[in-house]
């Protein structure tokens, strides 16, 4: 007979250990998967994983591309995750991100075609302001109305996405190209281009965005009173409230956190990579940094390591659809398998598997 | 006149087809939330069976058969689900997103094939005179048989919570489940078969879009219609015949905007295909404050991990 037995405390060594074992777990599904879609499993496997870092043919163009799609990953679920902590789930990052993204470039499409310095930072600025107003309808309709931020921040991200669709029918089309939906390309407005830093190697301001936010976001949640109430009220929400916390106030701020971060990625990405405000212009992103967040075990160095991950598998997954002709869709597949994985071989941290003898107790 | 231009029984009738897939997908997860589970992966098992569904039903050309694959593929994400939630015990709320995210990336491998292919057509039931009558003929007795079928099913879900002994036990299981368990009920087993109810549910939903609303297959062609069943549950406040009501009303809303794109409304059609997620988010911030508080009337023991420390 096998019977789980909760453990007094949570084994610290599965808790390390789950992640690098569901990606192993992923890699073997995922083969047969490759294999069920009549495709060689382990050139599929190398070509997603170790290609787009160690292949001298694609390594040149991919190795940028990892800090490039890694960034906005590791941006939002370095602030997703102060909210999973606290129990306050934002899972609408998405359309924080498209929000974001659109106030950024709104501000750089109202400025063009002016010079001058301080049309970027205050495109950063309205980026991270855009995100955060679309987190806060959430959570304050949760702080004043009690209304579930799971079910509206997600329902936002569909609202998101017609906004989007249309700002770059209407409002911020390029007047020059009537035709074609989509604004300016943002990459040949200089005062509003966010270039690479240091030339072929991807790291735009994006990224040093995302690891200012990794080391806040540390110091924070271990040397901050804030860290101390958010990890509090997650897992002794009763012991917090008489301890003085406002739940309210965590609502706020952990919305509001997850919000600007998410925005500030969006903003990065349509003045960078993405380059102008199209329908098409977000990826999911916002999604994906959901299973980062966990993958990472809401520490913000472990984020850093599955934001690498994930945005490897994004690489990877171009890579396989360029060489195999595998489907994109087997990428998304495979990110799904990944935090199945690991949510289910999360039950031996907290428990342990005990063989007994005899009928059940 | 531009409103004038809409034919109210075509609108009722049509209102009740934009209901029905919502419907289905709320009214099994609302037996599964009643039995104090919380599964947020409506999305991704109405998806699995909009995509699985419309496979089976042009295969074997019968939409019939379409529908019991899609049941059958919901429901197998859903054990997916329980065997997450139940056995592993782990969080509620990370597992259901990750059953969606996953079947919409699993059904856009899958349905790869299909865009763009017309699956076989669902007959209208026929009801002889019924539909005949002026009005009432074509908005009410003019439907495919699972219109119908799916207010049988609210019905008798409502029965069967209200009066039936297994009924009531899921809701003690749903309610209290340290006492249910006390009292010698199976607290795992109880809440598996409902999740596995709410999957079929969720699956049927999704081959209705995909065989009879659209009827085409698109990748990602649930937009979000799994978030706005689980808004409706918490509409409903865990009621089934307020469920319908709540289906009907935002059918109502879905079909009326779609009427005002094509009656070529001065507002662009981006920002009418908005409303019926805004109404949603209005409806739930009504309800939440309203003074029965959804938080108040939902299942005791919703979204609480059970674990029998014998």
């Amino acid at each position: 007979m096998i019977r789980l037995e909760k453990r007094k405390e949570p084994s610290r060594f599965w808790r390390i250990a789950n992640p690098f074992l569901a990606v192993l777990l992923t890699m073997i599904a995922g083969g047969i998967m490759f294999a069920a879609l009549g495709k060689d499993p382990v050139a599929a496997i190398r070509l997603i994983f170790f290609d787009p870092i160690f292949s001298e043919t694609f390594a040149s163009y991919s190795r940028p591309q990892l800090l490039i799609k890694s960034a906005p990953l590791i941006l939002i679920a370095v602030g997703l995750a102060i909210g999973f902590k606290a129990n306050v789930w934002n899972i609408g990052a998405e359309g924080q991100y498209i929000i974001g993204a659109l106030f950024g470039a709104g501000v750089a499409l109202a400025f063009f075609p002016a010079p001058g310095w301080y049309i970027f930072p205050l495109m950063v600025i309205a980026g991270a302001f855009g995100g955060f107003l679309w987190a806060m309808i959430p959570a304050i309709l949760k702080t004043r109305f009690n209304t579930n931020e799971i079910l509206v921040s997600l329902l936002l991200v569909y609202v998101a996405e017609r906004i989007l669709a249309a700002m770059a029918l209407g409002l911020m089309r390029n007047p020059d190209q009537p035709g074609f939906p989509g604004s300016r390309d943002l990459r040949r407005y200089e005062a509003a281009y966010n270039a690479e830093i240091f030339a072929g190697t991807g790291v735009h301001w994006g990224v040093v965005a995302a690891l200012i936010a990794v080391i806040f976001a540390y110091a924070m949640m271990t040397r901050h009173m804030l860290g101390y109430h958010v990890q509090l009220a997650g897992q002794a929400p009763r012991a917090a409230r008489f301890g003085g916390v406002s739940p309210a106030r965590l609502v706020v701020i952990c919305l509001g956190i997850s919000g600007a971060l998410a925005g500030l990625a969006g903003m990065f990405e349509v003045s960078g990579p993405g380059g102008q405000v199209r329908i098409e212009f977000a990826s999911g992103y916002g999604f994906t940094a959901i299973i980062v967040a966990f993958l990472g075990r809401l520490n913000p160095f472990g984020i850093v390591l599955a934001g690498l991950l994930l945005g490897l598998t994004y690489i990877g997954g171009e890579l396989s659809q360029m060489m195999l002709q595998i489907p994109g869709a087997a990428i998304q597949v495979f990110q799904g398998m990944l935090l199945f994985f690991l949510l289910a071989l999360d039950f031996q941290t907290n428990y342990r598997i005990r063989l007994t003898k005899g009928a059940r107790a | 006149m531009i409103l004038g231009s809409i034919n109210p029984a075509v609108l009722i009738a049509a209102l009740m087809v934009a209901a029905t897939p919502i419907l289905l997908a709320a009214i099994g997860e609302l037996v599964v939330e009643k039995a104090g589970v919380l599964n947020l992966g409506v999305e991704g098992m109405m998806i699995m069976g909009a995509c699985l569904g419309f496979i089976v039903a042009v295969n074997t050309g019968s939409p019939f058969i379409g529908f019991i694959g899609a049941a059958l593929a919901g429901m197998a994400l859903s054990l997916l689900f329980a065997l997450l939630t139940q056995a592993l015990m782990t969080n509620q709320v990370a597992s259901g997103l990750a059953l969606t995210l996953f079947g919409l990336g699993l059904t856009a491998l899958l349905g790869q094939q299909y865009v763009g292919v017309t699956p076989p057509r669902t007959p209208k039931l026929d009801l002889g005179f019924l539909s005949d009558i002026p009005f009432l003929g074509r908005a009410f007795f003019s439907h495919d048989i699972v219109i119908y079928l799916t207010i049988a099913l609210v019905a008798a879900v409502w029965w069967f919570l209200k009066y039936s002994r297994a009924g009531m036990i899921l809701r003690a299981v749903g309610e209290n489940h340290d006492a249910a368990h006390a009292l010698g009920y199976h607290v795992k087993r109880v809440r598996t078969l409902a999740i596995m109810f709410g999957g079929a549910c969720a699956g049927l939903g999704g081959a209705y879009l995909s065989l009879i609303r659209v009827p085409q297959w698109t990748e990602g062609m649930t937009v979000g219609a799994g978030w706005i069943a689980l808004a409706l549950v918490v509409f409903a406040s865990w009621r089934p015949w307020r469920a319908l009501a709540g289906a009907y009303l935002f059918g109502g809303v879905v079909v009326l905007q779609l009427n005002l794109q094509a009656a070529g409304v001065r507002i662009p059609v981006e920002y009418l295909s908005m409303s019926p997620y805004l109404i949603t988010i209005a409806v739930l911030v009504f309800i939440s404050s309203g003074k029965s508080r959804a938080s108040s009337t939902a299942p005791g023991s919703l979204n609480r991990p059970f674990h029998a420390s014998n």
